[in-house]
């Protein structure tokens, strides 16, 4: 079987680690709720990019096995935050993460 | 052969029978059912007492021990060899006290159905007479010193009790009763100390108390469990042996030595201590000097205690337990001495007290003391069976001459009612004037001082002639019972003193001989003050004789009094041996020697015939004409023999030298512990200072710093500080949800520096 040319794994990394500093820097810095939330998204997906990368250049097949946990996870909690964000957004009036500070001790 | 010593327990067992029916049942019987059953039981007790001397006396007056039923293994301690076991001695010295106690005992107990009658305690009285026949019989029955001590003990108990049997009586007088019986308890607890340690240094030398006498073949105690009773002839020794063995063996055997504590001492001083310690006992229980100051304030008992305890049975429980303990006294020819020096001392020193009593029934508590220590001093010169002889005589007549006093005070209690009854209106009438002004000024008629008495002769016939056999036999007259056995003692003081060389029979000789002549001088002023003469109160003009009840014994006893002579008669006479009971007691007592009668003897009984003769006629001239002086002072209360009389009427001061020398002092120390002590620094020092001070501050600090303060401060501030804790950790709480993601990604880095620190040494190292 032909050797076709290949992205080298660096590559795959680099872009992963500069979509889970976006997905940070979105958490720590954005206080809309569904903008967190989609950040949130974006450091898992980075994750799962990380974790495909890998997985190819060792030829295992047990990254490429997680990243299907991790989307299931993801879809489920997407279904779960949406919820609250809107539950949250009928009582307060706000998603405003700033605003929501209830919990303060 | 039936053995009938095995019947002993029986005298014990009967007035214990007695006493017990009358304590449950005695209130619902009615005063004659308790008084008969109580005689019954000492009656009882008697009979036996006389079937087992008839046949000791067909058996050769062999002994025998016999185990008391259940408490025969009394004191057993194996590992210590210790055994003393509860066994009952039947010889004749334990059957002539046993004779005496019952007999005397039951013709008491007669009287005291009559004189007891109508007493609120009827029941309880015969209850404690039975109780002290009891007790008296295990003195006197027992084989060795501890079942005596046993004895000695309860009848010193059951004397208390019945002296003050009348605490209860109004005007101060049940107040003086109980004091009398607390101060003769207390009196003979000095000498029971003395017994005590006598039986003590007894054990301590010869390792056992048992009377076996030297001769006797005692069998080991150990087999008491199977052997019912031990008749020494059928009997191989097995082994151990009595004290008065060991004493007769060892004392032979000469060098001995006993060890006591780091001392070392010859046996004959050990037998000499312990004997001069027994004494000490001796003078408690039969009233010698220096302890015989309890027995006159025992009068303050009801007549019969003082007829039957204080006169006949258990102040001779002293002269018992030294003719018991003969062997010993005779290895210790101190004691002796000191024994012959107290009795004769205190035969002159009470006779001469009695000379200046007013209270009849006081008179015959010194004449008891005196006579009492002509058997102190016979003992002590070795006359044991002219002692016991005395002993026995002395409770014949000196119980009749009690239960006649009682008689007269019964009598004149009587009168004084009479008379109230016949000048009772009289009385109210003419109260403040004339010689009823003068009955009102003494308000309680005392039926015991002989002032008040005079003329009862015609009044008490019966009462008056036993009394005078009484007084006859007590002084010495021939043919009387007290002629025999003074005269035996006083020939034994001439015996000693010449043909034994020792230098205190002349001094005994002296005094006993002067004591007896005291003797007869007081009774005959006492018959001439009491019987003769005119009555000097309204109670003795109507006095009345006694009842059937009292009159009875009365007579016995004085029946007694003229024949008691003939159980040791000096010669033989029809149907009766020489010197019965003198052989009958040398079966018994080891060291009884009877002094052969000769024409020394007949002289020295005749003088002392004479001089009992003089002293009566002297008191006749003196109190015959007129018993009392003018102002109702004695004959001899006035002119040169005031002051005889004087020192007489003081008891010579006894009473107030030991109140003196001890009352007051332990008085005074009393008061001293008892305020300075007791209240001020016990109760205001060391209780209000110390205890209730200290115990206030403690409290105070406990409550105040260290519960407040420490603990309950303590856990506030513990309190306190955690809430300062949650305030602080509160902020950190700020509730933004960026800080706490900012926070978490701070974290995962500080992870990620950790896990890739290795791997930046080696990056740095490279």
């Amino acid at each position: 079987m032909p050797q076709a040319p290949t992205i080298p794994v660096e590559y795959f990394v680099l872009l992963s680690a500069i979509l889970f500093i976006m997905g940070v820097m979105g958490v720590l810095l954005r206080r809309n709720a569904i903008m967190i939330f989609m950040s949130i998204e974006l450091m898992l997906n980075a994750a799962n990019l990380a974790l495909v990368a890998f997985a190819r250049q060792w030829g295992q097949i047990g990254g490429q096995l997680i990243v299907f946990f991790v989307i299931t996870v993801a879809a489920a909690e997407v279904a779960v935050g949406l919820a609250l964000i809107v539950a949250i957004f009928r009582t307060k009036r706000t998603i405003d993460i700033d605003e929501l500070h209830a919990m303060e001790g | 052969m039936e053995n009938f010593a095995s019947l002993v327990p029986l005298v014990i067992i009967f007035p214990l029978l007695g006493m017990l029916i009358n304590i449950f049942f005695g209130k619902n019987m009615g005063e004659r059912a308790v008084g008969y059953l109580a005689t019954l039981a000492a009656g009882l007790a008697f009979g036996v007492a006389l079937i087992m001397t008839i046949a000791i006396a067909g058996n050769g007056f062999e002994a025998s021990v016999v185990n008391m039923p259940l408490i025969a293994n009394w004191i057993t301690i194996p590992g210590a060899n210790v055994f003393i076991p509860w066994q009952l001695r039947v010889d004749t010295l334990s059957l002539t006290m046993m004779l005496v106690v019952t007999g005397v005992g039951t013709l008491i107990h007669i009287y005291a159905i009559g004189y007891m009658h109508g007493d609120s305690r009827f029941p309880r009285f015969f209850q404690y007479l039975n109780l002290f026949l009891m007790f008296m019989l295990i003195l006197v029955t027992g084989n060795n010193f501890l079942v005596t001590f046993v004895g000695w003990e309860g009848v010193g108990l059951c004397s208390f009790l019945l002296i003050g049997f009348w605490f209860d009586k109004t005007r101060g007088e049940g107040w003086r009763n109980s004091n009398a019986a607390r101060k003769a308890f207390i009196v003979n607890r000095v000498g029971d100390f003395g017994f005590l340690v006598a039986i003590f240094l007894t054990f301590w030398t010869f390792g056992t108390l048992d009377y076996y006498k030297p001769g006797e073949m005692p069998y080991h105690p150990e087999l008491t469990a199977n052997i019912q009773n031990v008749s020494f002839a059928q009997n191989g020794g097995i082994g151990t042996h009595g004290v008065f063995i060991l004493a007769d063996q060892w004392l032979q055997d000469g060098n001995r030595t006993v060890a006591i504590g780091p001392y070392t001492l010859p046996l004959t001083t050990v037998v000499t201590l312990i004997t001069m310690f027994m004494l000490l006992g001796v003078t408690g229980k039969s009233a010698q000097i220096p302890l015989f100051v309890w027995l006159p304030d025992a009068m303050a008992g009801p007549t019969p205690v003082s007829a039957l305890i204080h006169a006949a049975t258990m102040v001779t429980a002293g002269i018992f337990l030294m003719v018991r303990s003969n062997v010993l006294f005779h290895a210790a020819p101190l004691t002796s001495m000191v024994v012959t020096v107290i009795g004769s001392g205190t035969a002159v020193a009470a006779g001469y007290i009695a000379l200046g009593q007013w209270d009849i029934k006081k008179v015959l508590a010194y004449s008891t003391v005196s006579q009492l220590g002509f058997m102190v001093a016979a003992v002590g010169l070795g006359g044991y069976t002219a002692a016991m002889f005395h002993l026995v005589t002395h409770a014949f007549f000196k119980a009749l001459l009690f239960l006649g006093s009682g008689s007269v005070i019964h009598g004149m209690e009587h009168g004084e009612h009479l008379a109230h009854a016949a000048h009772g209106e009289d009385n109210h009438a003419h109260a403040h004037e004339g010689e009823h002004a003068a009955e009102h000024a003494e308000p309680v008629f005392d039926a015991q001082d002989m002032r008040n008495m005079g003329g009862l002769r015609a009044k008490m016939p019966i009462t008056f002639w036993t009394y005078l056999i009484g007084t006859l036999a007590l002084s010495g007259i021939f043919p009387l019972a007290g002629f025999w056995s003074k005269d035996e003692i006083i020939g034994r003081a001439l015996y000693a003193a010449t043909t034994e060389g020792r230098l205190e029979g002349w001094f005994a000789l002296l005094l006993l001989i002067i004591a007896a002549g005291f003797t007869a001088f007081y009774m005959w002023r006492q018959i001439n003050l009491v019987f003769l003469g005119k009555s000097r109160t309204a109670a003795a003009d109507h006095a009345v004789e006694s009842n059937g009840f009292m009159t009875l014994p009365l007579i016995i006893l004085a029946v007694l009094s003229v024949f008691g002579g003939l159980l040791n008669f000096p010669w033989s006479l029809p149907g009766i041996a020489a010197e019965t009971m003198g052989k009958a007691l040398e079966a018994t007592v080891s060291y009884a020697s009877s002094v052969p009668f000769n024409l020394v003897n007949l002289v020295l009984a005749l003088l002392t015939l004479a001089v009992a003769l003089g002293a009566i006629w002297l008191a006749h001239t003196i109190y015959g004409k007129q018993a009392l002086a003018e102002g109702n002072l004695d004959q001899l209360e006035r002119g040169a023999t005031r002051g005889l009389f004087e020192i007489a009427n003081g008891k010579l001061y006894f009473d107030e030298f030991y109140g003196a020398l001890i009352e007051q002092p332990y008085n005074r120390a009393a008061a001293w512990l008892a305020d300075k002590l007791d209240w001020q620094f016990w109760h205001d020092y060391v209780h209000n200072s110390v205890i209730v001070a200290g115990f206030n501050g403690m409290a105070a600090f406990l409550s105040g710093p260290f519960d407040k303060g420490f603990i309950d401060g303590g856990f506030m501030d513990i309190g306190k500080g955690i809430q300062w804790l949650g305030r602080q950790i509160k902020r950190i709480q700020t509730g933004y949800v960026r800080t706490y993601a900012f926070t978490v990604l701070i974290g995962v880095l500080l992870v990620l520096l950790l896990i890739l620190l290795p791997l930046i040494r080696q990056v740095l190292q490279r």
